[in-house]
């Protein structure tokens, strides 16, 4: 596997703050920054160009949305900050360690846009996984199993299968897994694209109360202007075809937002981005 | 009135005993001979004389089939976690699996017999041989269904090779080889069946087989059709066993063993 912090000189993002990583994963010392792209681009072997010039950085405990239509990359983007696929230019960065490589497992938590749950493990099971393949479960681990699910709604449900919850549930106990290790970065991945809108309301003020309480660092890719904006402290909107990221808004919304869905303030932010990304699909013809 | 579930089991009970009476009353009525056309009554009675002998016999097939099918378990399994580990080992040995597989046993049966001196080990050979590949094939298979999303999570927690077989592999290719079990429980039988026909054990090991040849040859037909009885009967409970074994490992979660709670 090639190394995601290319060795060459001029491919490393400028400034004295990022100017020290090597190879082998220096700590950030701009501790600020959780992630860092600079001029990442990902071509496919297909020869299908899924990134190009990706600059960017998250701030430690943002909530960040990737915002765009499908196909703009915005799920290469969050498998290329997992460590779980390799950008093919420019450098990803992530204070934890270096993606794919060294950083700690159970620093990221990651949630896709299916519940990928083990149907055959129980709900219990399946969140202590990343315990298992740590290779410790104990009572400790355990109990902080016991708490992501009740922090999730589903205390009491540890015995049950996951064909015996429903769509939002299996989706819960896959958010419980990724918070289970207490992850600095949270990766989510169109989780609610797949629910009814209003078990998706539902989890939408879950999330975000959870990330009020724990304060994780949060990508979250979406195709939904609605919810990125009623979610994010920040929006990255993205054109297809390369994916490029052809706007930045921060969204300066009260917190907590309970009620913001039917302000004025939320309908004009969406307005705002709603334009953004409509000129980003206007300019490639899509 | 009558549920689906009794009628699940009636209706073809019912089918039976009506055919039975059918055939009981042509061979009585056109007065065929016994050698030619057995009535069930006489299968019956010859079940009753002949029976400690034949499930003496039957136990003898029984004990090939058996041993035959968990060799075919323990073996395909552990090929097909090797072909799992290796793609050049799959891709090189698979084609050899199927061509054993598409070879008629009949035709195989002999040499086997030649080369393996002792009887049990030679008939288990040849069962093996039939009841192997359904779970070859399908096991491996299922080793490489693993969702890929799944996949990703234990990359990203950071999993070993051996982890990912255990939690995620292994369990993703048990309905896969429980339905190749299911499949080679029955093959397992033919192949039993087909190599004796092909040794005919005389002597104290005698299977059932080789009492079905001897029936004919003697013309000893209702004690063929009471053979033949009990031969078909083992090869539904082997099916019966297997298919309540594979209902019950997944009843948990697998959709195929849970068809039924829905209704």
């Amino acid at each position: 596997m090639p190394s995601n912090n290319l060795p060459h000189a001029e491919e490393r993002p400028k400034g004295a703050s990022r100017s020290t990583l090597d190879a082998g994963a220096a700590p950030f010392s701009d501790a600020e920054h959780i992630v860092a792209l600079s001029g990442v681009g990902k071509r496919f072997a297909s020869g299908l160009e899924a990134l190009d010039g990706i600059d960017l950085t998250v701030a430690r405990g943002e909530f960040l949305s990737l915002l765009g239509p499908s196909g703009c990359g915005k799920s290469t983007l969050l498998r290329i900050v997992s460590g779980l696929s390799e950008p093919t230019r420019g450098t990803c960065q992530v204070s934890l360690g270096e993606p794919g490589r060294s950083i700690p497992s159970g620093r990221i938590g990651f949630v896709f846009q299916d519940p990928t749950l083990m149907p055959w493990s129980n709900v219990a099971a399946n969140v202590e996984l990343p315990f298992r393949i740590a290779g410790r479960v104990g009572d400790e681990q355990r109990d902080r199993a016991a708490a992501a699910l009740r922090a999730v709604g589903l205390a009491g449900f540890e015995r049950a299968y996951p064909r015996q919850l429903s769509g939002g549930m299996r989706m819960r106990v896959s958010i419980a897994r990724a918070l289970v290790t207490d992850p600095e970065l949270l990766l989510l991945d169109e989780p609610f694209a797949a629910l009814d809108e209003i078990t998706r309301f539902a989890l939408n003020d879950d999330l975000l109360r959870l990330w009020q309480t724990r304060r994780p660092t949060v990508l979250f890719v979406t195709h939904s202007v609605f919810e990125s904006v009623y979610l994010s402290s920040r929006i990255a909107v993205m054109s297809p075809r390369p994916g490029r990221i052809v706007a930045d808004l921060p969204v300066s919304l009260p917190q907590p937002r309970d009620g913001v869905r039917t302000s004025p303030a939320y309908a004009a932010m969406c307005e705002t981005v709603s334009g953004a990304l409509g000129s980003a699909m206007s300019d490639t013809h899509t | 009135m009558i549920g689906p579930r009794a009628l699940r089991i009636l209706a073809p009970l019912l089918i039976g005993a009506v055919f039975l009476a059918l055939w009981e009353a042509v061979v009585r009525v056109k007065g065929i001979p016994p050698y030619i056309l057995p009535a069930p009554s006489a299968v019956a009675l010859s079940l009753w004389v002949d029976g400690p002998s034949l499930l003496g016999s039957l136990l003898v097939t029984l004990r090939i089939t058996l041993a035959a099918l968990a060799a075919a378990a323990l073996i395909g399994g552990a090929i097909a976690l090797l072909f799992s580990r290796s793609r050049i080992l799959e891709l090189s040995l698979f084609p050899y699996a199927v061509i054993l597989q598409v070879t008629p046993i009949v035709a195989i049966a002999p040499l086997i017999i030649i080369w393996v001196r002792q009887p049990f080990l030679a008939l288990l050979v040849c069962a093996w041989i039939v009841a192997f590949f359904p779970i070859v094939s399908n096991t491996t298979v299922g080793l490489n269904s693993a969702d890929r999303n799944l996949l990703a999570l234990f990359r990203l927690y950071g999993a070993s090779p051996g982890q990912t077989l255990l939690y995620l592999r292994v369990p993703t290719a048990l309905p896969y080889f429980l339905a190749g079990l299911r499949i080679s429980g029955g093959l397992a039988l033919i192949g039993a069946v087909v190599a004796e026909f092909v040794a005919g054990t005389g002597g104290a090991e005698t299977g059932l087989a080789f009492r079905i040849l001897e029936a004919g040859y003697r013309l000893a037909i209702p004690r063929l059709f009471a053979a033949l009885f009990l031969l078909s009967l083992t090869g539904i409970v082997i099916y019966l066993l297997l298919d309540w074994l594979s209902r019950r490992v997944l009843q948990h979660w697998h959709e195929s063993a849970s068809a039924r709670e829905e209704e």
